[in-house]
């Protein structure tokens, strides 16, 4: 028998259903322990790092006309940074919110019977991803908009309009980054049945990027372009394949977003060639626009990146039997 | 014709899970899926829900096809999976309303509903106690609360009775019972025999994924086990009794076990072995007629394949 082509399609639309289970996991995330403790581990090392922050800042720097940015990155010596502490945070905390959304469903025997009502599994993956980015995104506004009152109290300087936008778009880079763990959270919850190995995998990976990609990247790079000692421009294709390969990484991709959006006075975040500094005015900040522009490619890959780990986790699941 | 399968198939790698499977199930039927674990009732049972693609063959369940129009199928149809689990931090009655919610019942219906069916399957007091404090017939009730809230028309149970004791498993059967009642087309499947023949109206006999055996549990047995009327005594002193019995007519074959006699007979001739055992000068204990069972049934049938083979 020839199918015929509406055959083929499935009927109804695959988001029913989504709102439903998006707001049930999200109502499970906020008033779940792990939630909880997440909460107060952040809490703390923000709150501490925001303190320490402004400290240096009100000793050190009486003029700048980006205090607000500085609070995020300034910090005093044992305590890191603001945004050090939640670009080492929020990847644990996704991989938290995400390693057992399908194997728990497996585990306590519930996925048969939800899938058994009249809904697809494409809502059951969308709605348990967007409630995990949507209940990430809330912690992260609340400590963005702590941070940002911490730093007026302890400061007493209004931030800018440029200011602001510069924290909101760092705001939206962060949640990208955060996305990206979540989707990785999401594919190990596919892929393994138990959720102990799952959030292990998880974590593996998310370890693999922080501290062994780095070493990977440079030994890559001394293998692809070595160095001559008599060939200078060997030097820069050196410096030029390292760091494409460390741009695979989410990690590098976030912290150079985070560096431009933050940090007005870069410009450029490869190596820079002496002749290509003529008649720049060294020292001088870049507008909103520019900076943006020059993150544009890295906020890209970071959500490319994230919707590329649902899609796997999505094609995983489709195929994935009920039964255990 | 409320279920319908032609050359239903099911292959995992190089294991046939379900073979070539035909079934018809009437509206109204209460229809049993029968066999030992591992012999492809749950596989069939996710074939026709949609929830696992057939290797070949066809499958409709209300007229539609559960691949291609998953949806509708499954707003009329309620599935009951085997050790069927739910969220043990929420409570029943919050279960119940997120399996509402993904039925898109309106919020004031939902109410309506989830508090008659509680109420129906005697969970109204525990309907604001968290999951983890139920025991597994209350989660099984819960579960068969959760089928009825979206009113369907065909009802699939994957092993209702498993892991109940008898009492909680004959409460459990009587509400299954009730179903009919209403209409509502159901399909279960069981490896417990005994205990579901009593309710199925047919049955069907599963063997490493085939359908071997079809029909009313009575028809069955006539057909399988020859005699259909099983004959039980009790009697003292046993000796001689037996080829007196034997000798009756009507009589094909007579089984001694611990606590007495068995026969089986064309025929419901009680009085006549009574009769003889009276006329033996033994005593007469006990003397009743035996239910075929569908256990024997099984046994018998695959006796006679081995034997055959």
């Amino acid at each position: 028998m020839q199918p015929s082509p509406n055959k083929l399609r499935r009927e109804g639309s695959p988001w029913t259903g989504l709102w439903a289970v998006f707001f049930k996991e999200m109502a499970d995330h906020l008033s779940s322990t792990r939630m909880r403790i997440l909460e107060v581990l952040i809490l703390f090392s923000a709150v501490g790092a925001v303190y320490a922050g402004a400290q240096t800042l009100r000793q050190t720097i009486g003029e700048d006309p980006f205090l607000l940015l500085r609070v995020f990155t300034a910090a005093q010596d044992p305590l890191p940074s603001f945004v050090a502490f939640l670009s080492f945070f929020l990847p644990l905390a996704a991989i938290a919110l995400g390693f057992d959304a399908i194997n728990g469903e497996y585990n306590r025997n519930t996925l048969s019977r939800i899938l058994a009502q009249p809904i697809y599994r494409d809502a059951l993956l969308w709605g348990k991803f967007l409630a995990g980015l949507a209940t990430l995104a809330l912690i992260l506004l609340a400590l963005f908009l702590l941070v940002v009152g911490l730093g007026l109290v302890f400061l007493g300087v209004p931030p800018g309009s440029e200011e602001v936008g510069r924290a909101l778009l760092f705001l939206l880079a962060t949640l990208a980054y955060t996305g990206v763990w979540l989707g990785v959270a999401l594919v190990t919850s596919v892929l393994f049945r138990s959720a102990a190995t799952s959030a292990l995998a998880a974590i593996a990976v998310w370890l693999f990027f922080a501290l062994f990609w780095g070493i990977i990247a440079q030994l890559l790079a001394q293998a692809v372009a070595p160095f001559d000692p008599f060939d200078p421009e060997s030097e820069l294709r050196q410096t030029e394949a390292l760091l494409a390969f460390s741009r695979l990484s989410p990690n590098t991709l976030y912290a150079e977003a985070i560096q431009v959006l933050l940090n007005p006075g870069i410009r450029s975040l490869g190596p820079v060639l002496i002749t290509q500094l003529q008649g720049a005015l060294l020292g001088s900040p870049l507008p909103l626009g520019q900076s943006f522009l020059l993150a544009w490619p890295q906020l890209t890959g970071l959500i490319a990146l994230t919707l590329l780990l649902f899609a796997l986790a999505y094609v995983l699941f489709q195929r994935r039997e009920v039964r255990a | 014709m409320v279920i319908e399968t032609q050359g239903l198939t099911k292959r995992y790698g190089k294991v046939v899970a379900v073979d070539g499977l035909d079934l018809r199930i009437e509206a109204g039927e209460v229809y049993g899926l029968l066999g030992p674990n591992g012999s492809g009732k749950t596989t069939t049972i996710l074939m026709l829900l949609g929830l696992t693609e057939p290797s070949a063959g066809t499958v409709r369940v209300l007229g539609l096809d559960p691949t291609r129009e998953p949806l509708s199928l499954k707003k009329q149809v309620g599935y009951l999976p085997d050790s069927v689990g739910f969220y043990n931090e929420m409570t029943a009655w919050e279960n119940l309303a997120y399996t509402a919610r993904l039925n898109g019942l309106p919020r004031d219906l939902s109410r309506i509903r989830i508090e008659r069916v509680l109420q129906r399957m005697g969970l109204a007091e525990v309907a604001h106690r968290p999951v983890s404090a139920f025991s597994r017939g209350m989660r099984q009730r819960l579960g068969l609360a959760e089928v009825l809230l979206k009113e369907p028309r065909v009802v699939v149970l994957d092993e209702p009775t498993l892991g109940l004791d008898p009492e909680a498993a004959q409460e459990f059967l009587k509400m299954i019972q009730s179903l009919k009642a209403e209409g509502i087309t159901v399909l279960l499947s069981s490896h417990l025999l005994h205990q579901v023949q009593t309710i199925c109206d047919r049955v069907g006999l599963f063997h490493k994924g085939k359908l071997v055996l079809e029909g009313r549990v009575e028809e069955l047995a006539q057909r399988i086990l020859g005699g259909a009327y099983r004959i039980r005594l009790e009697a003292t002193p046993l000796d001689g009794l037996v080829e007196r019995l034997q000798a009756l007519p009507e009589v094909s074959r007579v089984q001694t076990d611990t606590r007495g006699l068995r026969l089986e007979a064309s025929l419901d001739i009680r009085p006549q072995v009574a009769r003889t055992v009276l006329e033996a000068g033994a005593a007469l204990h006990s003397l009743s007629l035996e239910q075929p069972s569908l256990d024997e049934v099984y046994a018998r049938y695959f006796q006679e394949v081995r034997h055959a083979a």
